[in-house]
């Protein structure tokens, strides 16, 4: 057998395509987060939460109404879109004025009632959700086994925030939402709905976690604690990259994915703490981030 | 705004220059609270005292950095339970007098604070409190993995042994007024803290950053002295804890510990001296009375978080603080 610094080539791509895997949430997470915290100013805490809710909606889904996984992909993140417009528009918008502090505080309010509702219905154990049938199976590469559901969540997660970045960089709605980032007043007074704006961004963010959570449905088992683990996680991820950019968030959220990977090859006791321990290693170097602008 | 300045309640009692006739109110408060302190055990239960007053000096710890700092850390937890831990691991397997063994994990928390709020100082507003969650994970991990800490068991049946070697603390009543001294000394020192220079320096740091630095301050080294100072306090509850309770476990140094202590201080109020005791009465009682309902405690604690934030900001002593028009 094949090794690469003694460690056998099957092993060192499995790890890394975990890796990979585990990166795509991470990005699409932070990425949610970032666009958040770009026009809101909220650090949103409940965005584990409600990637958690995405995995429940296609659970239920299928359990429930017996739509399977494509109709989830589609309507799970509708779903919790909307549920979120509807936390935006009751809670969130009263505290626009207010100390950001107290948006983390509110969202983290919001993160132990989503989290306790579903613990208190479903038990902690996890629910299955199967892999759908047209990506069950794999492809026998020369160097490895690549399961195919794997791939997809790969190729999906990267679209969909290779499409979000063209939107936001590229598109005139894209250029409205950054300028009132910039200046919500100023933009405001161009006759630009902000507020309409802050509803539907708060929206698609949440979207965003709810799509991932579909993705990472069938891969992990779907369990209410699912989102409270690796929000801690993207929030070391997003500190490391820097919330400035959008694209930082996500080439961030893939790399260290990757990193994890590999950490779990060549010293597995440090891989529940390797991001946190790159995240000491940039605030001593590069206290903005990555990709940030200096606050 | 400063990116620090902070959390709006803590103005109220800002805003209010502390009189004379404060400090004779406040000192009566104090009598007041020796007083309960005295009588409460009488009445109630010596355990849920004890735990009221472990959380009381955490939160009263944590107070210190956010009402006065205006930091917002996210990772208490990690203080907290890395002390406990020490003072089990000290306590129960090296032989350690309770009070070295408190001492040692009080000592841990403050190097432990000293390092993570070294890194944390670097970023403000809610970056500061994302690394602090962050460094506080990795606490956590470690409490996980390293063999001393027990993994998922903890460190159980920890002698509470007899303080200076002499006074045994298995009864609950000399326990009980062990941690009574602890608190009210804990309480003392942070009255005092708050209301020395340095406190008015923190004061200035957190309404007005720049302007501190403007007019000389090394903004920096009060943050940081003032995050080693809240550390070491909570590391002082935390250890006082796994000895009341004979127990040190990964509860302590999880992340929902750190909302939990923000929680008290929010319900107390941000910000106020008396505050987060009323707080951690209020989360604790509330704890042990609900706790047959399971995971509606969480529900219940976070629907508390939302209508605190969204409607009684100033928290309970804040707003009696508000009516009677005296800072608090």
């Amino acid at each position: 057998m094949t090794t690469i610094f003694g460690v056998p080539t099957q092993a060192l791509f499995g790890q890394l395509l975990l890796g990979l895997i585990n990166g795509s949430f991470y990005a699409i997470l932070s990425l949610g987060l970032a666009i958040i915290f770009g026009l809101l100013n909220i650090i949103n805490f409940a965005h584990g939460a409600l990637y958690m809710m995405g995995a429940f909606v296609a659970w239920m889904l299928l359990t429930y109404v017996g739509l399977g996984y494509w109709w989830a992909l589609g309507l799970a993140p509708l779903v919790v879109g909307a549920f979120g417009i509807v936390l935006e528009q009751v809670l969130i918008a009263r505290l626009y004025k207010l100390d950001h502090l107290y948006g983390l505080l509110l969202t983290f309010g919001l993160a132990l009632i989503i989290q306790g509702l579903f613990r208190n219905q479903y038990g902690v154990s996890g629910l299955p959700y199967a892999i759908p049938a047209e990506l069950s199976g794999g492809q026998r590469l020369p160097f490895m086994f690549l399961p195919n559901y794997r791939a997809w969540v790969v190729v999906a997660s990267l679209t969909v925030c290779i499409a979000t970045w063209l939107v936001i960089e590229k598109t005139k709605l894209g250029a409205y939402l950054r300028a009132a980032t910039e200046n919500p007043t100023l933009v405001q007074a161009f006759g630009v709905n902000v507020p309409l704006f802050l509803t539907l961004t708060y929206g698609f963010g949440v979207a965003l976690a709810g799509f991932a959570g579909v993705l990472a449905a069938p891969i992990y088992s779907v369990n209410p604690n699912m989102g409270a683990d690796i929000i801690i996680v993207v929030f070391a991820v997003v500190v490391i990259g820097g919330m400035g950019s959008i694209i930082g968030s996500v080439i961030t959220g893939f790399a260290l994915g990757l990193v994890e990977g590999l950490t779990k090859v060549f010293y597995p006791e440090a891989s529940a703490t390797v991001i946190f321990v790159i995240m000491v290693l940039v605030l001593l170097v590069k206290p903005a981030g990555l990709f940030g602008r200096t606050a | 705004m400063a990116d620090t300045a902070a959390i709006d309640a803590a103005p109220i009692a800002a805003a209010l220059p502390t009189s004379r006739d404060d400090k004779a109110l406040h000192r009566l408060i104090f009598v007041g609270i020796a007083v309960l302190l005295i009588v409460a055990p009488l009445i109630l239960y010596p355990v849920y005292l004890m735990k009221v007053l472990c959380f009381a000096l955490f939160a009263l710890a944590f107070n210190l950095l956010l009402g006065y700092g205006g930091l917002l850390s996210f990772g208490h937890a990690a203080y907290f339970g890395m002390a406990s831990y020490l003072c089990a691991y000290t306590a129960k397997h090296l032989g350690f007098t309770p009070e070295v063994a408190i001492l040692a994990g009080t000592a841990t928390a403050a190097l432990l604070g000293l390092v993570f709020g070294a890194l944390a100082i670097r970023r403000q507003g809610i970056y500061f409190s994302m690394i602090t969650l962050a460094l506080a994970q990795m606490a956590y991990f470690f409490a996980l993995q390293a063999k001393f800490t027990g993994g998922e068991d903890g460190i159980q049946a920890v002698p509470r042994g007899a303080l200076f070697g002499v006074i045994s603390l298995a009864d609950d009543r000399a326990m009980y007024a062990v941690v009574a001294v602890i608190f009210l000394a804990g309480m003392l020192l942070i009255y005092r803290i708050i209301h020395s220079p340095f406190g008015q320096v923190l004061k200035a740091i957190r309404d007005n950053e720049p302007r501190a630095i403007s007019l000389g301050y090394r903004a920096s080294q009060y943050k940081l002295a003032v995050f080693v100072l809240s550390a070491t306090l909570a590391g002082l509850a935390g250890s006082t804890k796994a000895i009341v309770f004979q127990l040190a476990s990964l509860t302590d140094v999880h992340w929902a510990m750190s909302g939990e202590v923000v929680l008290m201080t929010l319900v107390g109020g941000m910000g106020t001296v008396f505050g987060p005791i009323v707080g951690a009465l209020v989360i604790v009682t509330m704890e042990t009375y609900l706790a047959q309902f399971g995971a509606w405690v969480t529900i219940i604690q976070g629907c508390v978080f939302v209508l605190c934030v969204l409607l009684f900001r100033e928290g309970i002593v804040g707003l009696i603080a508000r009516m009677i028009r005296r800072p608090l």
